[in-house]
């Protein structure tokens, strides 16, 4: 189970605390009937997926109940940090060290 | 049944004196009814020895005899039912590692009618019939015949009856189970030498530690060993010594009868701490066993290795033993496993457990040594013994009906061909291939193995975070070397989490021979000239032939050959064989061990009881019960109650009539009628209530729901629904503005939770310019809902501060008042399409005020009702309820609900936009009348435009909801239909089980479609 550090709490808990957000950074237009057809399929459905590190949303669902951001390795599950949502995104070359894993 | 006995010790295969059993006590058990004495010490599988007693069990496929092949939890053979008394009979226990007690009842498995004569030993002459991959192959049966008659008819009866292993016990198990949690910086799994020199190491420089070990006590091999001495003490003293001295640090906490099963991310640990299985009579009070999850900051595995099995024909008769298995015998239990002993080995593990033997006082017939140059100093000590060895030899053959009785020896010549030898007359066969590393937990924590061609095994190759490997399960094979390794590994560990500058030790070891290097075991003879089976997987009956055939037939990935002829698959995981079936694919593959690769370790490394995994999460604790204030009072008048997510709800309420209980059908028909003609109250408590507050909460619900809810006015609700962001219709409620800045949401009872959580993640991460406050408040809210003509009359005697006149109180009004003097908040709204009300109270009151409206309600004529009259009251008005008339895929055109054009955004409008969803042939909510007036349909059935379509016809739509309409006196459906809103008036068919039935599409609103009832 993973340690997570809830950066609203500071605090490092386990995985059953938290409840998982999907990709992050991934904005809703501010106004979506603007967005064409292909631009908002791509809104709706498609994400990265990526083997190796990830950008995710998670919220601590039984602590805060504040959604945050997560930098998780998908093979690994390290997370090498985690931030408040609203932040920018981090650089994961600088967090990693260029770590592959 | 007489027990057996001699002067020497319980048995009469006991050695003179020695071993770790107290021969000063005596205790009696029975297997298959037989009852044997033993000592206290003992394993299950010692005392069987000691008694003589070598077959234990018959073999999973073949049922061939077997015998007990290991001394420790890798045992792959000796499996045992040990039965308490009627509720408590565990299966598959390894007789290996079940510590004797007095009066322990074992009983041997998978034969009939005895293990000495068993039926299905016929398998065995049949082995052609069952080669690898039998299971595929022969479930296809011959062609002129149905489907699926030959898997139902004939293999599944025969397949069931003859597989499996052991017994369920048939009642509910009586003990209790408990669990804990724990931290640590250091967590050494393995209490062998490497493991108590790690502990050592860790906690004399003040980190906290966490010693776990699978067997009764500490020690590991040492328990085994009576010559080699450390620091100048002998092994049994120094375990004595290092297990007091970490007692005294106060910062190690010693785990014994405790498997590490299981490793998770970031260092979670699963451990299984065995209680009070190996206590004659337990405390009925003592848990039975406890799961540990423990958060380490680092992990040493000294899990040290398992002696690898040689393959040759017969190698799995009873009698043939693993090499370490006969010393551990012969020295911690004083057990002589045979009188007459042949050793096979490609190391000086062999020679070794000849001494030890010869100690115990066998004849040891011979050594075969597959090396050509022969064993170290070991095996001169043997020599100068006066013992036979033969260098370039193994065993070709074995034969002996319940227990190895003769071997064939072979001799390899210079070029490596097999030669016959001679027959050798014997009782027990003693074979190594060399030790592997335990590396289960090491895989399992993601660590990638290499693979040593010189040595034969894999070996850990990468870095793992927060977890090293120490002693024998790295590779490390002498004791000086193990212990050293385990200080170095402890001090390391204990150092990364912060304590101290502390560096391994040395060791003095004496009297521990150097040991020659082994070979690798070969098996590319198999075959020729010594035919016969030659076992790799015992507790699955895989043989050499199997494995070979699987290449031959195509089978590339070790992970595919694996699961055609399922080596490696059995509850012992292939701890003894999986390296041997590697080996054996390599050859037949003509490729190499490290470019075929290793199956993948998974938890459990040894069977984990439900029990231990389920802990105090049984009956009542399985799962919260969620109940409303009103349960009791319903439960005490006998009504019918369901499950709806964690929550109870009252479904129906028979009464008695004439004599006899209502049906369910009687009972909500009876509902029903009484509501639309006097009045019922209802038990809605279980909704979901948020209460959204702030300046901008108007603006967030407006943006959350399709709804236009700006512009509603203070003391009005409004009908909701909630779309996700693709555009499908996820909860429905009631909005209520309160105030200017209040308002009190509701939502459907099972989608309470994952509305606030979607709510909270728009406002948090989307939203983020509005100020509004989200708050659960389902409990805090009891709500007693009156439904029918005469609902206001029936409270309005107990209101005050609210004035229920249609005029200031209309249809989706609301307002705060009282009721019996308690706080409410009234809301004027209608689930049946009648004349009602939800009365919100807080919870602690809800009891009462549901018991005075009950009373005015039932001096009226009417009757409290529940979820089943609810569901078919709203059907005859065409109200959908989410997840039963939506599932997902449902627009709220789809369901004839309105959309707002006039707002701009919300949440899932642009989807609504999407190609798709305008399609005309989109699901659409319509009702249908059965052709027959009869016939009620089933909820779920297809819809299909002609009577009798053809296969692969596609369905028009399903029934989403069907109810014998009590108010209307026939059936109504309601359904999702394609382009069903242009259908009306159409006749399709619902194929029920009877035969297809007509049904006409008509408007989803059966009763009052102008809604004049809702003024009551």
């Amino acid at each position: 189970m993973l340690l997570i550090e809830c950066p609203c709490c500071q605090e490092a808990r386990p995985e059953i605390e938290f409840r998982y957000g999907g990709e992050a950074h991934i904005a809703r237009a501010a106004e979506p009937s603007r967005v064409d057809d292909a631009g908002w399929a791509d809104y709706l459905y498609l994400r990265t997926n990526p083997k190796g590190w990830h950008i995710e949303r998670w919220c601590h669902a039984a602590g805060c109940g504040r959604y945050f951001n997560a930098v998780r390795h998908t093979v690994s599950d390290r997370i090498v940090a985690t931030y408040k949502s609203g932040a920018p995104k981090p650089d994961i070359a600088a967090l990693t060290g260029g770590d592959a894993a | 049944m007489t027990a057996s006995a001699s002067s020497r010790g319980a048995g009469r295969h006991r050695t003179a004196g020695g071993g770790r059993i107290d021969r000063t006590r005596r205790i009696r058990f029975s297997f298959d009814g037989t009852v044997f004495e033993g000592h206290p010490g003992d394993t299950l599988a010692s005392a069987l020895i000691a008694n003589g007693v070598h077959l234990v069990g018959r073999s999973f496929k073949y049922h061939r005899p077997r015998g007990i092949l290991a001394a420790g939890s890798e045992e792959p053979n000796a499996l045992v039912t040990v039965r308490r008394d009627a509720a408590r009979v565990t299966p598959n226990l390894r007789a290996t590692t079940v510590e004797l007690y007095d009066g322990l009842e074992a009983t041997s498995q998978n034969r009939w009618p005895s293990l000495g004569f068993d039926v299905r030993a016929i398998n065995d002459r049949l082995a052609p019939l069952f080669p690898a991959g039998f299971y595929y192959k022969t479930f296809m049966g011959p062609r002129f015949l149905p489907n699926d008659w030959a898997w139902k008819r004939l293999f599944e009866p025969v397949i069931r009856r003859a597989a499996g292993l052991g017994e369920a016990p048939v009642s509910g198990d009586p003990d209790g189970y408990a669990s804990r949690y724990a931290h640590c910086d250091v967590l050494v799994i393995g209490a062998g030498p490497a493991g108590l020199a790690a502990a050592s190491a860790a906690a004399d420089v003040g980190a906290s530690v966490i010693l776990c070990d699978e067997q009764s006590e500490a020690g590991g091999s040492l328990l085994s060993e009576t010559r080699a001495t450390i620091d100048g003490h002998a092994a049994a003293d120094w375990i004595v010594e290092r297990r007091g001295s970490l007692a005294r640090s106060g910062r190690v906490r010693l785990l014994t009868r405790t498997t590490a099963f299981g490793v998770y991310p970031d260092n979670l640990i699963g451990l299984a701490e065995r209680l009070s299985d190996h206590l004659a009579k337990p405390d009925p009070d003592l848990a039975r066993e406890r799961l540990w999850q423990v958060r380490a900051r680092q992990v040493v595995l000294a899990t040290g290795a398992i002696e690898r099995p040689l393959v040759f024909p017969g190698n799995d008769r009873p009698g043939v033993m693993l090499a370490s298995a006969g010393l551990t015998y012969a020295e911690r239990y004083g057990v002589r496993a045979g009188g007459r002993v042949v050793v096979a080995t490609t190391s000086d593990t062999g020679y070794g457990a000849a001494l030890a033997l010869k100690r115990a006082g066998a004849e040891i017939v011979r050594i075969l040594d597959r090396r050509p140059d022969g064993g170290g100093a070991l095996a001169d000590e043997v020599k100068s013994a006066g013992m036979a060895i033969e260098t370039s030899a193994g065993i070709g053959g074995t034969s002996g009906s319940h227990r190895v009785s003769h071997i064939e020896t072979m001799r390899f010549d210079a070029g490596g061909t097999a030669q016959r030898g001679n027959r050798l007359e014997c009782d027990l066969v003693l074979m190594s291939g060399g030790f592997v590393p335990t590396v289960h937990l090491f895989s399992q924590a993601q660590g990638k193995l290499a693979w040593d061609a010189a040595r034969g095994i894999f070996l850990p190759k990468t870095e793992v975070r927060g977890l090293t490997l120490a002693g024998a399960a790295r590779g490390v094979s002498d004791l000086a070397g193990v212990l050293a390794d385990g200080f170095e590994q402890g001090a390391a560990a204990a150092r990364s989490t912060g304590h101290g500058a502390a560096t391994g030790r040395t060791v003095e070891v004496a009297h521990a021979p150097a040991l020659r290097p082994a070979s690798v075991p070969d098996d590319r003879w198999i075959g020729k000239p010594f035919a016969g089976r030659a076992f790799i997987d015992f507790q699955n009956d895989v043989t050499v032939k199997d494995v070979r055939l699987a290449a031959r037939e195509g089978f590339r990935s070790i992970e595919h050959i694996k699961r055609y002829t399922t080596t490696g698959m059995a509850t012992d995981q292939g701890k003894t064989s999986n390296l041997n079936a590697l080996s054996v694919a390599a050859d037949a593959l003509g490729s190499e061990p490290d470019t075929v690769g290793h199956t993948t370790f998974r938890a459990p490394f040894t069977p984990v009881t439900f029990g231990t995994l389920a802990g105090h999460a049984r009956g009542v604790l399985f799962d919260p019960i969620r109940r409303t204030s009103i349960d009791a009072w319903a439960r005490q008048r006998g009504f019918v109650f369901e499950d709806v997510g964690q929550w109870q709800r009252a479904r129906y309420w028979p009464r008695t009539v004439a004599g006899r209980l209502e049906t369910m059908d009687e009972a909500v028909s009876r509902e029903c009628r009484t509501v639309r003609t006097s009045a019922g109250v209802f038990d809605a408590t279980t909704l979901g209530k948020i209460e959204v507050v702030g300046p901008d909460a108007a603006v967030f619900l407006d943006r959350m729901y399709v709804n236009a809810l700006k512009g509603l006015a203070v003391g009005r609700c409004r009908y909701a629904i909630l779309l996700n962001e693709a555009g499908f219709v996820i909860d429905d409620g009631i909005v209520a503005r309160l105030a200017p800045d209040r308002f009190h949401v509701t939502t459907t009872t099972g989608g309470a939770a994952r509305v606030l959580a979607m709510m909270e993640d728009y406002l948090q991460t989307e939203f983020t310019d509005l100020t509004c406050w989200l708050t659960s408040v389902t409990e805090q809210w009891g709500v007693v809902a009156v439904q029918g003509p005469k609902a206001r009359e029936a409270i309005r005697p107990l209101v005050a501060g609210v004035d229920l006149a249609s005029a200031s109180l209309p249809h989706m009004g609301v307002a705060e008042g009282t009721i019996l003097g308690v706080p409410m908040r009234l809301f004027r709204v209608s689930f049946t399409g009648e004349l009602g009300y939800e009365i919100n109270v807080p919870a602690r009151f809800a009891l009462g005020v549901w018991e005075a409206v009950y009373e005015a309600v039932a001096a009226m004529g009417g009757t409290a009702y529940g979820t089943e009259a609810m569901h078919v009251l709203r059907a005859e008005k065409g109200f959908i309820i989410v997840g039963q008339e939506s599932d997902g895929t449902v627009t709220p055109g789809d369901l004839g609900l309105p959309t707002s054009k006039a707002k701009p955004d919300y949440v899932g409008k642009r989807s609504l936009a999407r190609p798709d969803m305008l399609k005309s042939d989109r699901p659409e909510l319509v009702g249908l009348e059965s052709g027959d007036g009869r016939t009620r349909l089933e909820e779920g059935a297809q819809i299909t435009a002609e009577a009798a379509p053809s296969p692969g016809t596609r369905a028009l739509g399903h029934v989403t909801s069907a109810y014998m309409s009590p108010t209307l006196g026939r059936p109504i459906a309601l359904a999702l239909v394609a382009g069903g809103r242009a259908r009306k008036g159409e006749t399709v068919y619902v194929p029920m089980p009877g035969g297809a039935v007509a049904v006409r599409i008509v408007e989803p609103v059966f009763y009052d479609p102008k809604g004049e009832r809702l003024d009551g």
